[in-house]
């Protein structure tokens, strides 16, 4: 190979905050080629997919309520992978919280009052942490690999939410349909506008960014985080546990997906079906990395995400192309957005450069 | 035929992409690689496959295309981590990611046609054996290539000269590096050919177990290879009863389901995973055993000093 990485004598700057944006670019880029080799003239095919959703009031609330969850869980995991702890689980998590969540309205129908829908946000997030804790457990006491065993149980949570809204938790009156009951007024995500789309879950999020911000560079705790996860050996010396470390780390973005699960079914679904998320907690993982695990470079590539998924359905209607193109370009992201962070701590020099250097 | 050899028959069926996939992950992770990509590769493989044999007829052809497909959906991931120095396990799940869309773009063409069955090869005269017969000589081709790859993997990781420099790349890179083996070389062949097993048991699960296309029908099986790998603790000799214990617990949960038992069968469905996760924490539990044999080197980025 003509060229080599050769470490930078420190981070670049320049590349730190461009990383993303060229990371965005180069997807475009693909993006271009992809619609080109189905026989979609490129130019249509980006603007239909990235600008269209942009230009109407609908669609913008739309994307307000997609970026919600993914900002929640993409706070939660870049505070895990911060301390180089893999919890990719997150959609097994959203599943949980949103089911003991829905205990509330579902199974203690009658119970009304402004209380319901605060105690429905407790139990998600209770929920959430819980269902978090397992993989957590599981690698403090055993050292089971936490990304195996924090993914596996996203199948079981999904074939338990399967089961309930299939069996115990059907509608009686939903001519047996697999949905659970509608959910009263009062167990409903709050509105910020009557009439509209958007809920509370918008703001909320953008509060807990603020204050994961202010945690992770104002805090013992959160400067503990960063020590953990670059150089373990340190943090060991300092005396930081990093299994209490763990159990943090997993039950913090446990509670935040189930923030996000008990939300999304308590406003934009208002019900439980065998099917409540596209994928979140999963394209969260990308949202935390094109966020630079930065709480609030997070709320911004919430968005670019969740575009993703607007564009894909726009894709579908107005090009006639699968909506599995969304899928693709959030992966083709992800590869980007890892291959442009190499050049924030490498540079490529070429073999001869090299060998005179030195 | 006696239920013993419908349920012995049903759980090699089963066990065979686990094994192959796993196989690969294997040898890609005694190189130092881990590879969270293996259920993306695997479904490249399956929507390969389906749609070359769809198109020719030919289950055959068929193969080739599922084992193309995976080691093509690998050289991404390759470059990135290898050349580019990039984390393994984000990596690995941004090709997972891009394999489910990509193949679901693909297969949405597919969907509902029909597909081409690789019929097992029948050897004249053994097949009717009593009792094995039907078991050990009517396979398919796949089927006996898992065993044969199995071995071969076997006797090139522990008796060849380019399997111990293949070790020590996983063990120590720098040591490998300083000797004169070529890292970066070492670790793309790996990572290839880790695509390429991964894609052969996509091509089984579309041309044999379910001869049809249905987005998502990897269903986990990428995952709980890379579990197998640890199970197996990186010998590929306890690999093969590792995947035939799991090809068993997926298979025995659906004769259950199919015989009514009186169990939800969302419960029954969610048992290989369980299992998965109760065999992994078992094996872990053990960590010297882990320790002994797992590469020192796994998921390590690798820059040369010159």
């Amino acid at each position: 190979m003509p060229f080599k990485l050769q470490r930078r004598e420190e981070h670049s700057a320049w590349m730190t905050l461009f990383s993303p944006l060229i990371a965005v670019a180069l997807m475009l880029a693909t993006g271009a080629a992809l619609f080109a080799s189905l026989g979609i003239d490129p130019v249509r095919g980006l603007t239909v997919y990235f600008l269209e959703p942009l230009q109407s009031a609908w669609s913008l609330q739309e994307l307000v309520v997609k970026a919600t969850p993914l900002i929640l869980i993409g706070i939660g995991l870049s505070i895990c992978y911060r301390a180089n702890i893999w919890n990719i689980g997150a959609e097994g998590q959203f599943v949980a919280g949103a089911l003991a969540g829905s205990y509330i309205p579902i199974m203690m129908v009658g119970w009304e009052g402004p209380l319901v829908f605060p105690a429905m946000i407790a139990a998600g997030m209770a929920g959430g942490a819980l269902f978090a804790l397992i993989p957590a457990a599981l690698k403090v006491r055993f050292g089971a690999n936490e990304i195996l065993t924090s993914l596996l149980l996203v199948y079981v949570a999904q074939f338990f939410l399967d089961w309930l809204v299939r069996g115990p938790w059907r509608d009686p009156e939903g001519f047996n349909f697999p949905e659970s009951r509608l959910f009263d007024s009062d167990a409903i995500t709050p509105l910020i506008f009557e009439g509209g789309r958007m809920h509370i879950g918008f703001p909320v999020a953008v509060i807990i960014a603020l204050l994961a911000a202010f945690y992770l560079t104002r805090t013992i705790h959160g400067f503990q985080i960063q020590v953990i996860g670059e150089s373990p050996r340190a943090a060991r010396f300092a005396g930081f546990s990093q299994n209490k470390m763990i159990f943090f780390a997993f039950a913090v973005s446990g509670a935040l997906a189930g923030l996000a699960g008990i939300m999304e079914v308590a406003g934009p679904i208002g019900q439980l079906r065998p099917t409540i998320s596209p994928g979140y907690g999963f394209t969260a993982i990308i949202v935390a990395f094109l966020g630079r695990l930065n709480p609030i470079g997070i709320v911004i590539a919430g968005f670019v995400l969740a575009l993703s998924y607007l564009g894909g359905e726009a894709a579908q209607v107005t090009l006639g192309i699968s909506d599995k193109i969304a899928r693709v370009f959030q992966g083709l992201l992800l590869f980007y957005v890892l291959a442009c962070d190499t050049f924030i701590v490498y540079t490529f020099r070429r073999v001869g450069a090299v060998r005179e250097a030195s | 035929m006696e239920i013993y050899e419908a349920i012995i028959l049903t759980i090699i069926t089963a066990a065979t992409p686990l094994l192959l996939a796993a196989c690969g992950e294997l040898v890609a992770e005694r190189a130092g690689i881990l590879n969270l990509g293996v259920e993306g590769m695997m479904i490249m493989g399956a929507v390969g496959a389906f749609a070359v044999a769809f198109s020719t007829g030919s289950p055959y052809l068929g193969i080739a295309a599922g084992i193309g497909a995976g080691a093509l959906a690998s050289l991404p991931f390759a470059f990135l981590t290898i050349s580019m120095v990039t984390n393994q396990v984000a990596t690995g799940l941004a090709l997972t990611i891009l394999g489910l869309g990509l193949s679901g773009m693909i297969g949405d063409a597919y969907i509902g046609q029909p597909g081409v069955k690789l019929q097992p090869i029948n050897i004249q005269g053994l097949s009717d054996l009593p009792y094995v017969g039907r078991i050990l000589f009517s396979q398919d081709v796949i089927v006996y290539a898992s065993i044969v790859l199995l071995v071969l993997v076997w006797i090139f990781l522990f008796k060849t000269r380019a399997g111990l420099s293949l070790r020590a790349v996983g063990d120590s890179h720098s040591s490998a590096h300083a000797l004169g083996v070529s890292v970066r070389k070492v670790r793309y062949m790996a990572v290839i050919f880790g695509g390429a097993c991964a894609g052969l048991a996509g091509a089984y699960l579309s041309l044999v177990y379910t001869p049809q296309w249905t987005e998502g029908m990897t269903a986990g099986r990428g995952w709980i290879a890379v579990v197998l790998v640890v199970f197996a603790t990186w010998m590929p000799g306890r690999l093969l009863a590792g995947a035939y214990l799991f090809g068993a617990v997926l298979i025995l949960q659906l004769h259950a389901q199919a015989a009514g038992v009186n169990i939800p069968s969302q419960f029954l469905s969610s048992l290989p995973y369980l299992a998965t996760i109760i065999v992994l924490v078992l094996i872990s539990r053990n960590r010297t055993l882990v320790k002994k044999n797992s590469p020192a080197c796994l998921g390590k980025p690798f820059v040369p000093d010159v």
